[in-house]
């Protein structure tokens, strides 16, 4: 039988995932579809929850995380392609312009 | 039956992220991105919300990961790929593991409470699931729906603003 902690211990596990490749990657493209694995594995969490729970707000939840992550999306992407434009470049290391 | 989908689909999920992770080329990664996406989207058919599934399917394996490849495609990576592509392995692997172990202790310390809502198996299968969505989305979240929608507004403004070469 598969429980509401089955999915929760899934879920935990692909965020801590999703933790590690933000930390140790340097691509910028690739940190950004590591941090699409977190949200995910949040919003498995917000739906198992909510089926557990019985309530539907966790759902609604979700809908907004995806509108985020859509909005994330295009504004990061078009971030990467001006940033690209200027340096030729899209690895971390280079993301220095503030530092003084 | 159910445990056997469970783990499989759990097991193509992990290890389809942990190559999300580790391929030293973003296009590979994109591929094992979708893949994960497809299996959350299984287990949001197995959580009877057939609509968030197909949400799922259509907003992130559709939508996101279309413009993730387009713009993998549009900046010519060809020459990043083959310098050194991780930092802090060390680090990032500890503090991944002290989350991990953190989450464990927590969800193993006891069970999660609160049962006995209003919205059970019988009253998705008698509305369906879309219906129920569509009702709590357009009465009770009706402001937030368009505080989302003028985010989405935003951000289109935003995206065509910074990706044109003279402002």
């Amino acid at each position: 039988m598969i429980t509401v902690n089955h999915y929760l211990l899934l879920s935990a596990f692909l965020f801590a995932i999703g933790t590690f490749g933000v930390l140790t990657r340097k691509n910028a493209i690739v940190i950004f579809m590591c941090i699409e694995v977190m949200l995910n594995s949040v919003n498995l969490t917000f739906i198992a929850l909510s089926r557990h729970v019985g309530n539907m707000d966790g759902q609604i939840f979700v809908f907004f995380v995806m509108t985020v992550a859509a909005a994330e999306a295009a504004v990061g992407l078009a971030l990467m392609i001006a940033f690209f434009r200027n340096k030729d470049s899209i690895d971390t290391d280079d993301f220095n312009m503030l530092k003084w | 039956m159910e445990a056997i989908l469970f783990y499989l689909t759990a097991l193509v999920a992990i290890v389809s992220a942990v190559f999300v992770t580790q391929c030293r080329n973003p296009i590979n990664s994109a591929l094992n991105l979708i893949t994960t996406f497809l299996c959350l989207a299984v287990f949001y058919v197995m959580l009877e919300s057939p609509f968030m599934a197909a949400i799922q399917i259509m907003v992130y394996a559709g939508a996101i990961m279309v413009l993730i490849v387009f713009v993998i495609m549009l900046l010519n990576l060809g020459l990043a790929v083959k310098t050194r592509y991780t930092h802090g392995l060390a680090g990032g692997g500890v503090l991944a593991a002290i989350i991990l172990l953190l989450a464990n202790y927590f969800i193993r310390a006891g069970e999660a409470t609160g049962t006995g809502g209003e919205i059970t198996s019988e009253v998705i299968a008698k509305y369906g699931h879309t219906e129920l969505i569509g009702r709590a989305m357009f009465v009770d979240f009706l402001l937030p729906f368009e505080i989302a929608s003028i985010l989405l507004l935003v951000a289109i403004v935003g995206a065509v603003i910074l990706s044109k070469r003279e402002v």
